[in-house]
């Protein structure tokens, strides 16, 4: 049986249905993004316009944009195998014909998804406000250098690696919380070389953000696979660890 | 289904082991044994949930395999002791889901059919949320009829139900049983397996029995007859020795029973036999085993042989 987006798509279907009345999910959704526009914001607009003040203002600010596609689905998917085990949900969904691929797909465009909306979604009101209110030389520094091209690159890879985390520390732990500690202090390490070119510490030209973008889709992809080569049926329904299994 | 010498190891601990079985097609079959004996587990088995350690068996007529497992989950249901429905989805979001799992064409038609099998149409847009454990429980067995199963199985389907819901519960699988599913049904409700299965196996780690609950009796108890008397007899040695096939004799509480052959052949001697010695009969009949003297009977002998 081959690989079906029918399947992908019931489970994500799902899954938005279910965040709608979420209130813990719902209330991570809302506020990871108004803290995280509301600091910077405030930094912005309150910031005077001289020097290497401004490039450092405008390198945090954009920094804590970065933050939204970090902790928001580790969050969200930390909860997503584990979850599903403490609702006693899981069994009956792995007795259907769902492949791991299509499960954990699922699930990852499940917090994927909603997390690249806000998360550009803020980028969007920033820039508007930082526009509206912010000192003329702090909106020349937001578009100066490749500030804009990181945020656009990087919100989609941090996001997709956190919640390849976020999965793979669902599918072992049996506590929600506890996996959803994990998951953001397993996302964050990226986020040290983000903060590195956000504040100037490494000078970043297009070519090298690229190639750092290129490095990091690389770590997503490995991590994919890594997490599909973790998910054990067997595992997640009875504990123990199975044999070749009905593993697919 | 057919199931041959399976067994299920996690490290040192017997989960079940070289069990063997047939399942025939529209058969409802009992899977009776104590907490702990395997049942749940040989359910996980059979349902492509975990890998047996050895033995071989054909599912809905696809062989066990890894590779195989889409293929046979796609042409069997299983609900779970717990029918785990999302709770914040009503109860037409759930089947949806499950429909889009199965990839079920007419889902709507189907989702109204299973609906209507468990008498719940009515109830739809209910969140499951807000449903009793009885309507949970028929919710879970609308969503395990979503996709025709070949076979569909049921794990401890009335666990924890009041008894109208289990009379339901017991309904339902009886009109399930009418249109042909074929249902493995475990349980250690035995008059449950009794009322509902056409054959039922006693699992205890190893098949003990397996056969129809009215042979299972005839194969673990002998024949016999219970005479109930208003006294005890003076002599009944002397009495039951001179009726005929008449095996052996203790008394009960209540009275004597008697081994026998035939009981047919035996009563009217016999009730001949204590007119003759002035007892006065309050009755004498067969002695009817349940289901569960031979569960209590075989787990007995499992405890004895573990004590040895």
């Amino acid at each position: 049986m081959s690989f079906s987006w029918t399947r992908v798509g019931a489970i994500l279907h799902k899954e938005l249905r279910d965040y709608r009345r979420n209130r813990f999910v719902i209330a991570t959704m809302a506020a990871t993004p108004v803290l995280f526009i509301a600091l910077p914001t405030i930094q912005l607009i309150a910031a005077s316009a001289t020097g290497k003040a401004v490039t450092l203002r405008v390198g945090l600010s954009l920094l804590y944009m970065l933050v939204i596609p970090v902790v928001m689905p580790s969050v969200v998917s930390a909860y997503s195998v584990a979850g599903e085990r403490e609702q006693g949900t899981l069994e009956p969904v792995l007795s259907t014909p769902i492949h791991r691929e299509e499960f954990l797909i699922a699930k990852a465009l499940a917090a994927f998804i909603p997390t690249l909306t806000i998360a550009y979604a803020v980028f969007g009101i920033f820039l508007a406000i930082a526009a509206l209110f912010a000192h003329p030389a702090i909106v020349s520094a937001i578009y100066a250098g490749t500030h804009v091209l990181v945020q656009l690159l990087f919100t989609p890879l941090l996001a997709g690696w956190a919640v390849w985390v976020g999965i793979a520390v669902s599918t072992r732990t049996t506590d929600v919380r506890a996996g959803q500690q994990l998951s953001v202090l397993g996302s964050a390490p990226p986020l040290v070389v983000i903060a590195l070119m956000s504040l100037n510490v490494i000078t970043v030209s297009t070519a090298l953000a690229i190639v750092l973008a290129a490095a990091l889709l690389a770590f997503d992809l490995l991590a994919w696979r890594a997490v599909a080569a973790m998910f054990d049926r067997e595992r997640l329904v009875t504990g123990n660890r199975g044999r070749s299994t009905a593993g697919r | 289904m057919v199931v041959e010498h399976l067994s299920k190891h996690f490290g040192e601990r017997i989960a079940f082991d070289d069990v063997s079985f047939e399942v025939g097609v529209g058969e409802v079959f009992g899977f009776l044994g104590p907490n702990g004996a395997g049942k749940t587990t040989t359910v996980r088995t059979l349902g492509t949930l975990i890998a047996p350690s050895s033995g071989s068996a054909i599912v809905a007529g696809i062989p066990l395999s890894p590779k195989n497992g889409p293929a046979i989950r796609s042409r069997i249901s299983m609900m779970p002791e717990s029918p785990g429905l999302y709770l914040r989805l009503s109860v037409r979001e759930n089947l949806e889901c499950f429909a889009g799992l199965y990839r079920l064409d007419d889902v709507r038609g189907r989702i109204g059919r299973a609906l209507g099998a468990v008498s719940l149409e009515d109830r739809a847009r209910d969140l499951c949320g807000s449903l009793s454990k009885g309507l949970r429980q028929r919710v879970g067995l609308a969503r395990a009829l979503l996709n025709d199963p070949a076979v569909l199985f049921l794990d401890e389907p009335t666990s924890g139900l009041d008894p109208v819901a289990t009379r339901e519960v017991h309904e339902l699988i009886a009109s399930l049983r009418e249109r042909g599913v074929t249902i493995f049904l475990t349980t250690h409700r035995l008059e449950e397996a009794e009322r509902l299965c056409d054959r039922v196996a006693i699992l205890n780690t190893t098949l003990r029995l397996i056969g129809r609950p009215d042979e299972l009796r005839v194969q673990l108890f002998r024949r016999s007859v219970d005479v109930r008397l208003r006294a005890p007899l003076d002599d009944p040695e002397a009495v039951f020795g001179a009726v005929a096939k008449v095996e052996r004799w203790e008394q009960t509480p209540s009275g004597y029973t008697l081994a026998v052959s035939d009981p047919d052949l035996v009563a009217p001697a016999l009730a001949r036999a204590l007119v003759a010695a002035d007892a006065d009969i309050l009755s004498l009949a067969e002695s009817h085993h349940s289901l569960e003297d031979v569960y209590l009977e075989l787990v007995d002998e499992d405890v004895e042989a573990k004590g040895r």
